[in-house]
């Protein structure tokens, strides 16, 4: 194992670290709300991917094709929320489950039969011989390293600075008390899964160039963002992106090194089965007691 | 003197649990009012169904004139209505200074960062601890904090559920005296319930005194004072 082989590793675990990053703190986001996780934010993604794909295919230049799918998971975020999450407020754990993986089934069978289910190539906006590739990182997983950086910057900006990020901030810990102060919580949960959706977006658009666009393409990403938002501790925003590039350094290196690239998903179990087992609030989580 | 808030025959129920019967009263404007009674008599409640607080009501609640009841919560405090709750509702994850501007979300002038200042006046102990988290606050300090989240919506009517609970009575004398001041300054209304019937007598020109969900007495608060029974309940007399 050569230096360079070994650095090459752990810069493209960063780059991948970065996805799972933004969908680590959707699945946070929505849970520090609703005190669910949103088994469906992979699926949601992927379903946003190939939007982004159909309009790129129709001849929308790539960033606006970005841009509109962006809005558009947005406004699904939000109608998911309004139209079906709402009605579950009050129900017990495991409804809300089953309506995820529902959610999760209804996605990816859509896909199937709108998009098809054969493996399509997702084109990525930056150039393969772009200047700002380096030995050890491809142009793309530059770009995506540098978007996803971005997108986390505005979205930790927009809750720290903002009136509307601190209302949805206030909503998530006391809605009784936002209540109080005039919040509209129900609609600060709609924001919340809509903003969710957008990271999730961007995790996609972000993945598909790398594992080819299909209705399963997720499927490995969300498991790996389980874990990157259990091990930053599954309450704390800050700790879903450290956690996300964590789980992509170590996944990389385990994988070439240790077990192979074959049993990578298992790296991962391994992650969300550890912290379980160890340090159930995560490394930066709080530690939550409940007195019965 | 016109009603600013005012009860009709309120009855209230917690899912099955009825606790509010035929509960009447009003907040004359500008006026500060006690709600006196024993644990469980229904005081809480009756805040809570003034807010429309997971609490189902019957009967009139008006505010400013228009009715509130089956409204949402939040569209009734933004009427004018500032809740200081039952535990004091702190977000104890947020810096104090957010509390603070969480009270002033809904508006949109340019008197916020003189209303901060002018609460900080009121508690000097905040102004030092604005970019603390609010939930290493001590008791006393979060009481203050509640209070001044509230002010900071500049409400017409302030809803004040037992600010005394669980502090020193050096602190509880101080919190008096200074809604005493923003009763008489500000002009702004008072309702508050207490345990303390004794501090509260003290304070306030009008006593409603709950049992068991129902008003069963109504003054001046010497009249209150004087009525034996009340004496012998609530001032240990």
């Amino acid at each position: 194992m050569t230096m360079q082989a070994f650095l090459h590793q752990l810069a493209s675990g960063l780059a991948s670290g970065s996805i799972y990053a933004s969908l680590a703190l959707a699945l946070v986001m929505i849970f520090k709300a609703t005190h669910h996780v949103n088994f469906a934010q992979g699926e949601i993604a992927m379903f946003s991917t190939y939007v982004a794909y159909t309009l790129i295919k129709a001849g929308v230049a790539y960033w606006l094709a970005f841009a509109i799918t962006l809005v558009g998971s947005f406004l699904a975020g939000l109608a998911i929320e309004r139209g079906i999450m709402r009605l579950l407020r009050n129900a017990p754990v495991l409804t809300a489950v089953v309506v995820f993986i529902g959610l999760l089934v209804v996605f990816n069978g859509t896909a199937g039969l709108v998009f098809g289910q054969t493996i399509q190539e997702f084109p990525s906006p930056f150039d393969p011989h772009a200047w700002y590739g380096t030995t050890y990182l491809s142009p793309h997983e530059v770009g995506a390293l540098a978007v996803t950086l971005i997108v986390l910057g505005v979205v930790f900006a927009f809750f720290r600075f903002t009136r509307l990020g601190l209302a949805m901030r206030a909503a998530a810990e006391s809605p009784e008390s936002s209540r109080l102060v005039g919040i509209r919580v129900g609609w600060m949960l709609a924001l919340g899964w809509g903003l969710a959706a957008v990271l999730g977006a961007v995790a996609g658009m972000m993945t598909a160039p790398i594992v080819f666009l299909e209705p399963n393409m997720m499927g490995g990403v969300i498991l790996y963002a389980f874990a990157a938002a259990l091990l930053g501790g599954i309450d704390n925003p800050w700790g879903a992106p450290i956690g996300g590039f964590i789980v992509g350094v170590l996944v990389n290196l385990g994988g070439a090194y240790v077990v192979g690239s074959h049993l990578q998903q298992a790296l991962a179990l391994a992650v969300i089965l550890a912290v379980l087992v160890f340090r159930p609030s995560g490394l930066f989580g709080r530690t939550v007691v409940v007195r019965v | 003197m016109t009603a600013l808030l005012e009860l009709e025959r309120v009855d209230a129920e917690y899912g099955a649990t009825a606790v509010l019967r035929g509960v009447s009263l009003a907040v004359p404007d500008g006026g500060m009012v006690a709600l006196l009674g024993a644990n469980g008599a229904g005081k809480t409640t009756t805040l809570r169904a003034i807010c429309q607080m997971s609490v189902r009501t019957r009967g009139a609640i008006r505010f400013a004139g228009g009715r509130i009841d089956g409204r949402a919560t939040e569209t009734i405090v933004r009427l004018g209505i500032g809740h200081v709750p039952e535990g004091r509702g702190t977000f104890h994850s947020l810096t104090v200074d957010e509390n603070l501007r969480l009270g002033a979300l809904r508006r949109t002038d340019r008197g916020i960062a003189g209303d901060r200042d002018r609460v900080c006046g009121y508690f000097p102990v905040l102004a030092s601890r604005l970019r603390q988290q609010a939930g290493t606050l001590s008791g006393g300090e979060q009481q203050m904090l509640a209070i001044s989240r509230a002010l900071m919506a500049r409400p017409r009517l302030l809803l004040l559920d037992e600010p005394s609970f669980g502090l020193a009575p050096v602190l509880v004398q101080e919190i008096f005296r200074i809604l005493k001041v923003i009763n008489r300054d500000e002009k702004m209304s008072i309702l508050l319930v207490e345990q303390n019937a004794r501090l509260a007598l003290d304070l306030v020109e009008h006593v409603y005194l709950l049992e068991t969900g129902r008003v069963v007495a109504s003054g001046p608060p010497q009249q209150i004072a004087a009525d034996a029974s009340v004496r012998r309940a609530y001032l240990g007399q």
